[in-house]
């Protein structure tokens, strides 16, 4: 095992070496149109890191936007209104202007469809698929692995120019009034709704679009797993961070090109009518429900399991404790990727024959081993750690509870029986909600905490974020506890006006979005006061072990290190490894009696 | 190791040594700067490759199962279907693929042996190997299928039709051929783009990752149509 002196001379101290000069990358190379052409041309994993993560932050802010006026129309039983203008008016109030105008959006009960379709496809396409990989994965992979970029930088930028391209198509679509199709634009509807206009060809392009995008960051992402480590990184000595987003990276490649032909065949379908999905000229709707899951399916897990893998980080370091079970987290990863493949059916229960959706039925309880596998192993890391409450591991204790609830009302869900009274119903709702943002955007958010001074080298305000977090993890609860209740009782999804008994529910959720807005508004505020006036961060104000910040400034310069990294200790080795200090004194080794616990 | 340059692909001259600027581009090539070495990188741009023939692959099955699909549902429309379309034409081009085939392997190895005159005359015949398939498709199969009326779905307006669902067959038909028909389109720019670099001596025995990456794109196109000549012409 390591020595402190190994790790210092991996170089923190940086510019020694005298013959070049090491900037930052975040370092102005010019004036204003210097730097802008600079970051819009760059290779650089860093700087394409950091784009994602603004625009994908961004389109967070517009489904966030789509999902309060969603939660909004739903707090009355009775649905708001659309004039010919196209301002919406809510109790004789006016509440808000549509983009696109004319008859064809006049309709209430259609706005609400278009504001719930824009909020699930910005959120699953534009949002949560890219969210970890694409912006925290692309800075953090090749400085986790000791590499100087991503294997392929240009297809990196390829693929990040690809992504605005699918979001122009999508936004294309939004101004001429959106879709109505919901996310998953199930057909025949998807094929005659809208009949007059090409937005729902735009808004399906633009999903084609961002799939290419997330094939390009996965396969890029699998190969530098592959062949970019660090002398002296073996594939259990990898962060399992890395291990996540490998994971979600060979998902995204094997199963995002079968979403691709599904939604081309959508296109043509939409264009030519080629009857692929039309019962009447001999086609199978049904089949469309199968090719879309067998793809959508595999992508949940691309959302979750990079959340996952900046979990493992941050509980260890908040808990200054080696990962429990390093190896069961990291094939559990794998076999959450593999068997994700194989559990799409349970989408279909109603469509298909009664023997497959027992398989499917079987199949998906599989996938919920794997997963408790990781939240145990999370628990016995947190087990006797001398836990940190900084915002970060706020986030990461939040997603164990959250990711839990979630997870276990999944298996409700699995179990055929009990599906039958749940099926379309807000709890379905609210355990994907409990999923995809108890889990993945819970996660994310933590993760821009914990890694914000390795990114920008500037502290946030630890106060103010706390507070944000608590109004998130309120807020959230708020939101979508009830709709577990709601949703047991009968209340269908996707309707815009209900049965008058639903209402304390509908309100509560609804002021729980307020609150979870507010949340997320103060973030902004502590992220924009910290890129500000925040204070300068050390190389390594966690005290982690991962080589970003053993072996990088902060910011990162522009080749990463000042040489290439050799590992020489696991990155979790908080028992007998002191990681460099940015104040002396900062982090202390366990107690000896904590060390006696030898690998 | 390999050193850090400002552009990696042409290293500065002022570096001396191994940088002669005589030398052909080939011998001068310096693997991208996060590589160790060309082979570092020739393995990892293969191994990209590879992968994204994965996907390729996957594409083209989701249009397999759909086949097999409505094969079953409705097997007199894919007889019916299936007898009006030219064996001969979807033979000859089945030739000229596997031609082409030949051709683009024997380009990967000149270009693995530094012989650029077969190189360049091999991606040229490969080019042209392709636009004789698209000119055949287009020309005596797209063309009369196309005044005939043999089109797909709402399109579809061939009088003598024996099956109710032949216009769902014609999109199956249409839909696969149209895809590996881009597919072939997409492979003829990328040997323009090989065959441009090939004139200038970008390749030779220490670096021919474009060449190899772009010839197993062209096997995987030919491979797809492998599947779709006897699919759809030869099954009745």
């Amino acid at each position: 095992m390591a020595t402190i002196g190994d790790i210092h001379s991996g170089g923190l101290h940086g510019h020694g070496h005298g013959h070049e000069h090491h900037g930052s990358y975040l370092e102005r190379k010019g004036g204003l149109i210097v730097t802008i052409w600079d970051w819009m041309t760059t290779v650089d994993h860093k700087k394409i890191g950091v784009m994602y993560l603004f625009a994908i932050l961004f389109m967070f802010f517009l489904g966030g936007v789509a999902a309060l006026v969603v939660r909004t129309e739903l707090a009355h039983p009775n649905v708001a209104t659309v004039t010919a203008t196209g301002s919406v008016t809510y109790s004789g109030n006016t509440i808000g202007q549509v983009f696109g105008q004319g008859e064809n959006i006049a309709k209430s009960n259609e706005f609400y469809n278009r504001a719930m379709t824009l909020h699930g496809v910005i959120m699953v396409f534009l949002v949560i698929v890219p969210s970890v990989p694409a912006s925290l994965g692309n800075f953090l992979l090749p400085l986790m692995l000791g590499a100087k970029d991503v294997a392929f930088p240009r297809l990196n930028l390829a693929s990040w120019y690809v992504y605005l391209l699918g979001s122009i198509f999508a936004v294309i679509s939004m101004v001429q009034g959106g879709v109505d199709t919901g996310w998953t634009f199930y057909t025949p509807y998807s094929t005659t709704t809208d009949a007059d206009s090409l937005r729902v060809v735009w808004m399906v392009t633009a999903a084609f679009i961002l799939g290419f995008s997330s094939i390009f960051t996965g396969l890029n992402f699998v190969v530098t797993v592959h062949k970019l480590r660090a002398p002296g990184m073996g594939w259990f000595d990898m962060p399992l961070f890395v291990w996540g987003i490998y994971g979600a990276a060979i998902i995204q490649v094997l199963a995002t090109p079968v979403i691709g032909i599904t939604l081309l065949l959508l296109i043509f379908e939409r264009l030519f009518h080629i009857g692929i999905f039309d019962p009447r000229m001999g086609g199978d709707p049904v089949l469309f429900q199968h090719f879309f899951w067998f793809y959508s399916h595999p992508v949940v897990y691309v959302m979750i399991l990079p959340g996952m893998a900046v979990i493992n980080e941050m509980i260890a370091t908040g808990a200054r404790k080696p990962i429990f079970g390093y190896r069961a987290v990291a094939f559990s990863t794998l076999a959450i990727a593999g068997i994700s493949f194989i559990v799409w059916g349970h989408h279909l229960f109603t469509s298909q024959g009664e023997i497959a959706a027992v398989v499917f039925s079987a199949l998906t309880f599989l996938v919920a081993i794997p997963s408790a596998v990781k939240v145990f192993n999370w628990i016995a890391t947190l087990y006797k750690g001398s836990i940190c409450m900084n915002t970060w591991n706020l986030y990461a204790l939040a997603f164990l509870w959250l990711f839990t609830i979630g997870g276990l009302t999944g298996l409700f869900l699995g179990s055929l029986a009990v599906d039958l009274h749940l099926h379309d119903t807000y709890f379905v709702v609210a355990h994907f909600h409990y999923v995809m943002m108890g889990g993945t955007i819970i996660a994310f958010i933590g993760a821009i905490h914990f890694w914000w001074p390795k990114m920008f080298g500037k502290m946030y305000n630890e106060f103010w974020a706390r507070i944000a977090f608590f109004l998130v993890f309120v807020g959230f609860n708020g939101t979508f506890f009830p709709q577990f209740v709601m949703g047991s009782q009968g209340m269908p999804r996707r309707y815009a006006n209900y049965v008058d008994v639903f209402q304390p529910y509908h309100m509560a959720s609804t002021i729980g979005s307020y609150v979870l807005a507010l949340g997320f508004f103060l973030h902004l505020l502590v992220f924009l006061h910290s890129l500000a006036a925040g204070k300068k961060a050390g190389p390594n104000p966690w005290g982690s072990l991962t080589l970003e910040w053993t072996n990088a400034s902060s910011p990162p310069i522009e080749h990463n290190f000042d040489h290439e990294p050799v590992v020489t200790h696991g990155p979790y080795d908080y028992d007998n490894v002191l990681p460099p200090q940015t104040a002396p004194g900062e982090f202390v080794l366990p107690k000896p009696a904590a060390v006696a616990v030898k690998h | 190791m390999a050193s850090i340059h400002a552009d990696p692909h042409l290293p500065a001259t002022d570096h001396g040594h191994a940088d002669d600027a005589s030398k052909p581009y080939h011998e001068r090539y310096h693997a991208a700067h996060h590589f160790k070495s060309r082979d570092h990188e020739f393995d990892s741009v293969k191994m990209g490759v590879w992968l994204f023939l994965g996907t390729e692959i996957l594409l083209f099955s989701g249009m397999f199962v759909a086949y097999a699909i409505f094969r079953m549902m409705h097997p007199e429309a894919f007889i019916a279907g299936s007898g009006k379309l030219s064996v001969g034409w979807g033979l000859l081009n089945t030739v000229v693929l596997l031609l082409s085939s030949y051709t683009v392997a024997a380009a990967v190895r000149h270009a693995q042996t530094g012989n650029q005159k077969w190189l360049q005359i091999n991606v040229v015949l490969t080019f042209f190997a392709g636009l004789a398939f698209l000119l055949i498709k287009f020309v005596f199969e797209y063309a009369p299928k196309y005044a005939e009326g043999k089109l797909p779905g709402m399109f579809f307006s061939y009088p003598y039709a024996t099956s109710e669902y032949e216009p769902l067959w014609w999109g199956i038909y249409w839909g696969a051929t149209a895809i590996h028909a881009s597919h072939v389109i997409i492979g003829m720019g990328l040997f323009v783009w090989i065959w441009l670099r090939a004139r200038k001596q970008h390749f030779g025995p220490g670096h021919y990752n474009a060449v190899e990456g772009v010839g197993l794109y062209w096997h995987i196109v030919d491979i797809v149509w492998i599947f779709l000549f006897p699919l759809l012409y030869l099954i009745h």
